[in-house]
């Protein structure tokens, strides 16, 4: 019977090298489908549903279909909590590209001695927890901690302020910490981009005469395209899934709500106000962004590639 | 390419202040976790390690995270190898659309799946058990490790799979015997993306986990860090220790950490 169906198999397609298996495959398959149906595509679907209802996560819920999603439009504090992250995109996606693509231009005109080190270094903050990004960040912008003691000593003590505590700077001193965690992210990326780009390109620049700047724009930059694209996308998605930075640097949303995000509004809703159908709404909202987001840079940058 | 003496030095500079940035943060929490409790008194107190390790409880949040990131990396590398393996390797029908829901795990942020994840695990009574910490997370893991080593057993000889099956090879035999020696590299750095991803989580934990003696490292350290009373150095000593098992191998198999972070990037 299997005999016989291998056979048939292989009549239909004759390209089908000797002896391979096919229909085992699936039991390969297996094991991985069955855990990320249940626990990831499972939930997902379970979230969509979730989105239609009133629930309080304790008793009945009660069908309101697109209310909940009306609702998040309409809601202010939300408004605000998307504002936050666009905020956090200058500085978690923006800024450590720029910084990224002049550094690896640098590094890479003048080939610099101990790059190995400074790779390793500068890749540092990728894998250190945020949790302890947070700490290690919170001791520096404390009333007494490094960065108030620093403005004191070279005289600028009427800029020495509670970071943290103040409405006006939370937002941009955690958004700082994105662009500490993710420039080594861009650098290293680039670096990486520019080092396969062939030699005869700058070559041929500089015997038009290129200057460095002319350089960067019509050697460097071009090529680069595809890493551009890959750190934006990586980086937009920190910056909208931004949740254990601000939780551990400014708990509940910090002074005045300035630092809420639509992460940590998922959390808060569902888990302290009793609105479980309004976070899985905003859950479905994010996980739609991400989705967005991920596809249009990649075909942008595909495009620009194409050109 | 040659450039001026001054370019040179200006390149040295930005690169040192740049690196120095780098390191700051992470040096002035290893040098608090070492200070005494009043600044200024002078000398090493590396005792604090050991005071976070018993009195602030991070020796047993350790123990929490060790057993989570473990059974995650084993159950998911297993996992991934073999799908990845009949995704990258086998032809049969449908294989396109599997993969293609695979693929679609990568891409949800768990901060979407946490919610509904948590109400539907409550209710099988599973929330505050390693199992709750640990499924999610292979999951999300697999479908990663999927894609990782699909993409591995596809660039690997074709002719190599097609020679051990004329040899007589079963495709447990070609997997076992001819394809996971080759993948070693491959599978490193899975394994050490997954650690990293797994032992580094805080949102599911932090869900998850409401009972003390379930914590992980990560969540045991913002819940320690809350506290009015916490002592400077000794958190400090506790952010240490939670960021170290990480840090430590990542000083030891870095190429694994960067290709993993970014090469897995590039081919999404």
């Amino acid at each position: 019977m299997a005999a016989g169906e291998q056979r048939g198999a292989r009549r239909r397609r004759p390209a089908g090298p000797p002896g391979e298996p096919r229909r085992v495959g699936y039991l390969y398959l297996l094991p991985a489908l069955v855990v990320h149906a249940l626990f990831l595509l499972f939930p997902l679907a379970r979230g969509a549903w979730i989105s239609l209802f009133d629930w309080d996560g304790l008793t009945l819920g009660r069908w309101v279909g697109w209310e909940n999603y009306r609702a998040l439009v309409a809601d202010a504090g939300l408004r605000a909590a998307f504002g936050h992250v666009a905020v956090l995109l200058v500085f978690f996606s923006v800024l450590p590209i720029a910084v990224g693509l002049v550094l690896a231009t640098a590094l890479h005109r003048t080939r610099v001695r101990g790059l190995a080190f400074f790779r390793t270094a500068l890749f540092l903050p990728q894998v250190v927890a945020m949790v302890v990004v947070g700490v290690a960040w919170r001791n520096i912008y404390a009333p007494n901690g490094s960065l108030n003691r620093a403005l004191r000593s070279v005289g600028l003590d009427s800029w020495a302020t509670s970071w943290l505590g103040d409405a006006d700077t939370a937002l941009v001193a955690v958004g700082f910490v994105g662009t500490w965690v993710q420039t080594g992210l861009a650098v290293v990326l680039f670096l990486g981009g520019i080092g396969r780009i062939p030699h005869e390109s700058f070559e041929a620049a500089r015997l038009d005469g290129a200057g460095v700047v002319w350089e960067f724009r019509a050697v460097v930059l071009p090529a680069l395209r595809a890493e551009i694209g890959i750190a934006a996308t990586l980086t937009t998605i920190a910056a909208l899934r931004t949740f254990d930075l601000v939780y551990v640097m400014t708990p509940l949303g910090g002074p005045g709500r300035s630092t809420t995000v639509p992460a940590y509004e998922i959390y808060h809703r569902a888990f302290h106000s009793g609105q479980v159908g309004s976070a899985a709404a905003l859950g479905v909202a994010l996980t739609a962004l991400t989705f967005l987001i991920t596809m249009g840079i990649a075909r942008i940058t595909r495009e620009e590639r194409a050109r | 390419m040659r450039v001026s003496r001054l370019e040179r030095v200006g390149t040295y500079l930005v690169l040192a202040v740049f690196t120095l940035s780098a390191l700051f943060p992470v040096l002035s929490i290893v040098a608090t976790a070492l200070r005494p409790e009043v600044v200024g008194q002078g000398g090493w107190r590396p005792e604090n390690l050991a005071t976070a390790w018993t009195v602030g409880h991070f020796g047993g949040y350790l123990r929490n995270s060790a057993i989570v990131s473990v059974s995650v990396v084993l159950v998911s590398a297993v996992l991934s190898v073999l799908a990845g393996y009949a995704l990258g390797t086998m032809r049969f029908r449908g294989r396109g659309v599997l993969f293609a829901l695979l693929l679609l795990g990568i891409m949800v942020p768990s901060e979407a799946l946490v919610v509904p994840l948590y109400f539907d695990l409550r209710d099988l009574g599973l929330t505050n058990t390693y199992l709750s910490l640990v499924l999610p997370q292979v999951a999300q893991s697999v479908a990663f490790g999927a894609f990782w080593m699909r993409a591995f057993f596809l660039a690997s000889a074709r002719e190599l799979v097609e020679a051990a099956r004329m040899d007589g090879a079963g495709h447990l035999r070609t997997l076992w015997s001819v394809l996971l020696p080759l993948a070693r590299p491959a599978v490193i750095t899975l394994v050490v993306l997954v650690f990293l991803w797994t032992w580094n989580e805080f949102m599911l934990a932090l869900v998850m986990a409401t009972d003390e003696g379930l914590r992980t490292a990560p969540l045991g350290l913002r819940f320690f860090a809350g506290r009015a009373t916490t002592s400077v150095p000794v958190l400090a000593a506790g952010s240490v220790l939670v960021a170290l098992p990480v840090v430590l191998l990542y000083l030891v198999l870095q190429r694994h950490f960067i290709r993993g972070m970014l090469d897995g990037a590039i081919k999404g």
